[in-house]
């Protein structure tokens, strides 16, 4: 078995959510890197989006923006930004990716601000599409490193909702019912949403890590399944088409 | 399956009443009518509109306006016009911050806004944050709205289609909404909530294309991101585009034709008129120039050399592309856009 980097681990595992004939909208980044790896080994049907418009791709490298022409590059189709979003808000987009700076045990997402809102600390981009993806793909996925910082109760500005303040809130709130956030891939572990509370909960641990090292780098109470598995190690087939064809410069996965 | 039997109009439950408002400040009016009154004046003439970047500028882009810029940051944005409105100290402007990566940073270190409708700022996406984009809004000198791209794609759109607000699914139950302008309510069919996103009517856009006639006619390849949209909802519209063909060329394909003459105000012929930026089929990012231009910001004596060589020293954006290389440069990013060094 070949060793590999925490990036590398956190890309192979999303990769294997994705599935022939499902839709994904990703971002730049490891998203991105996961749905060109599913569509490269184990999805070679997955459809791959890009909120700016562009559909289908058969990616020739990692785009830099979400709107470059990479990523329509031998597309299906290069649309617009609101034919993308009204395909999510129809409920033909199964799965998305999210970033942010800080995420809560209900899968709430910041990447609006640390502060104040008047005048803050730190002025991050905003929702960009995050809320929009969050608020109308079936399942969200996130994949980021994990620490006390980022996993926070303490979140200070919910931009794209996960399960708001738990079980039936999004639909309270006017959102369609039925989907949220799925997977949270970290370098540490993998964790689902408990069906009943809708708290962040550890599926899946990676090798070599205990659970004390989870603990110690989450900022909330964090539930476990009741059958936590041992994450299974990317493959070597995994980490050669990642390596030599999703992102040959290690413009991802040089990040470690 | 509809059923046949049933009548649809009234299915929900009829009295539901909520009204719960975002409380940030709405910096455009979404009245239909205002803005069709403004449309109702609006020339049908189909005349040569061909102009100069700097008499469009300063002709259509006033200080203390709302403006918009096409295209997605790094992606067919209008830059030659960017690049003017700095150089003519434009101000107190209101700005559309739909996906607006490096044309924000232009007009933020131009000091051109004041407020800003934010669905996407002061990022470059994988590239990082801009400094001084930043500052702007971390010393409260630019006053923000919160938006979500859908929901300020849609503003547009309610624009685009003579109407005051359109209903979102997105937003609803987060700080994005409560720190927006939008309002929530009920569908008068089925009960459920909506957030109501108000028409966006920017007093003027600028969007770059592929092909326009000198009227105004336009052809974009690639993408559209929402400038369908964003043509049809600004009252008046600045075109830059790579080449101008002739009317002829327009008429033998309109299928092609993405924007119509009569939305338009000012055309100028602009080759390379996006880089920066992407243009797709034509040239790609000049990463090399966003990076140097991210680094320049971090230290103000540089930032300012930086931006007296790339705007305030150049007349217009033949001087700019000089000063980054010329045509060997914009060569090596055709190959790049093109992928033609690939077997």
């Amino acid at each position: 078995m070949s060793s590999y980097n925490g990036m590398e681990l956190m890309i192979c595992l999303a990769s294997r959510y994705l599935e022939d004939d499902g839709t994904v909208v990703v971002g730049t980044g490891a998203p991105c890197a996961a749905a060109m790896l599913a569509q490269k080994t184990r999805a070679p049907k997955l459809m791959i989006m890009f909120e700016a418009g562009g559909v289908g791709p058969q990616l020739p490298s990692m785009p830099v923006s979400v709107g470059d022409s990479r990523t329509y590059y031998k597309g299906l189709v290069s649309t617009s930004m609101p034919e993308i979003m009204e395909t999510c808000q129809r409920g033909m987009v199964d799965y998305t990716f999210l970033g942010g700076a800080q995420i809560d045990m209900y899968g709430n997402i910041n990447s609006t601000h640390i502060g104040d809102y008047e005048t803050p600390k730190v002025r991050f981009p905003g929702s960009g599409g995050a809320n929009d993806l969050a608020s109308l793909c079936w399942r969200t996925m996130m994949i980021t490193p994990q620490d006390k910082n980022r996993f926070t109760n303490d979140i200070n500005f919910i931009t794209s909702p996960g399960y708001l303040t738990g079980k039936g809130a999004r639909e309270e709130a006017g959102l369609p019912p039925g989907c949220g956030p799925y997977k949270i891939i970290t370098n540490l572990a993998i964790m689902g949403f408990d069906e009943e509370t809708c708290r962040m909960q550890v599926e899946s641990i990676h090798p070599g890590v205990t659970r004390d090292q989870i603990i110690e780098n989450t900022g909330f109470e964090l539930l476990w399944a009741d059958e936590v598995l041992e994450s299974a190690p990317p493959s070597d087939l995994e980490l050669e088409i990642l390596r030599n064809e999703v992102d040959p410069r290690r413009y991802i996965i040089g990040r470690g | 399956m509809a059923n046949q039997n049933v009548d649809y109009h009234v299915t929900g439950d009829q009295n539901v009443t909520y009204k719960k408002a975002g409380k940030r400040r709405l910096f455009t009016n979404p009245d239909a009518d205002e803005a069709r009154e403004f449309f109702h004046t609006k020339s049908r003439r189909m005349v040569d509109k061909t102009t100069t970047v700097k008499e469009a500028v300063a002709k259509y882009i006033k200080d203390g306006e709302y403006f918009a810029a096409g295209g997605f940051g790094s992606n067919r944005i209008p830059a030659a016009v960017l690049h003017e409105m700095v150089r003519q100290k434009k101000k107190n402007l209101g700005f559309s911050g739909h996906t607006s990566t490096h044309d924000m940073q232009i007009l933020i270190a131009g000091n051109c806004l004041d407020r800003c409708d934010a669905a996407y700022i002061v990022g470059l996406e994988a590239r990082g944050l801009s400094k001084v984009s930043r500052k702007g809004f971390e010393s409260g000198q630019i006053e923000s709205t919160e938006w979500s791209n859908a929901t300020l794609a849609w503003r547009y759109k309610a624009a685009a289609m003579g109407l005051s607000f359109l209903p979102a699914r997105s937003t609803l139950g987060t700080d994005t909404i409560e720190y927006s302008a939008a309002i929530e309510m009920p569908c008068p069919y089925t009960g459920k909530k909506y957030a109501a996103v108000p028409a966006l009517y920017p007093d003027v856009a600028a969007i770059h294309v592929h092909r326009s006639d000198i009227f105004g006619n336009c052809q974009i390849q690639g993408i559209a991101i929402s400038d369908l949209d964003l043509a049809r909802a600004a009252k008046n519209l600045i075109i830059t585009t790579e080449k101008i063909i002739h009317n002829e060329e327009i008429r033998q394909a309109p299928h092609s034709t993405v924007i119509p003459y009569y939305l338009v105000d000012a055309v100028i012929e602009v080759p390379y008129g996006a880089y920066p930026s992407n243009m797709a089929y034509e040239y790609f990012t000049d990463e090399d120039h966003l990076m140097e231009w991210l680094k320049a910001e971090k230290d103000e004596e540089e930032f300012k050399k930086f931006l007296d060589k790339n705007i305030y020293n150049c007349k217009d954006h033949w001087d700019y592309l000089e000063a980054n290389g010329g045509l060997e440069r914009l060569n090596q990013l055709r190959t790049q856009e093109l992928l033609t060094d690939r077997r």
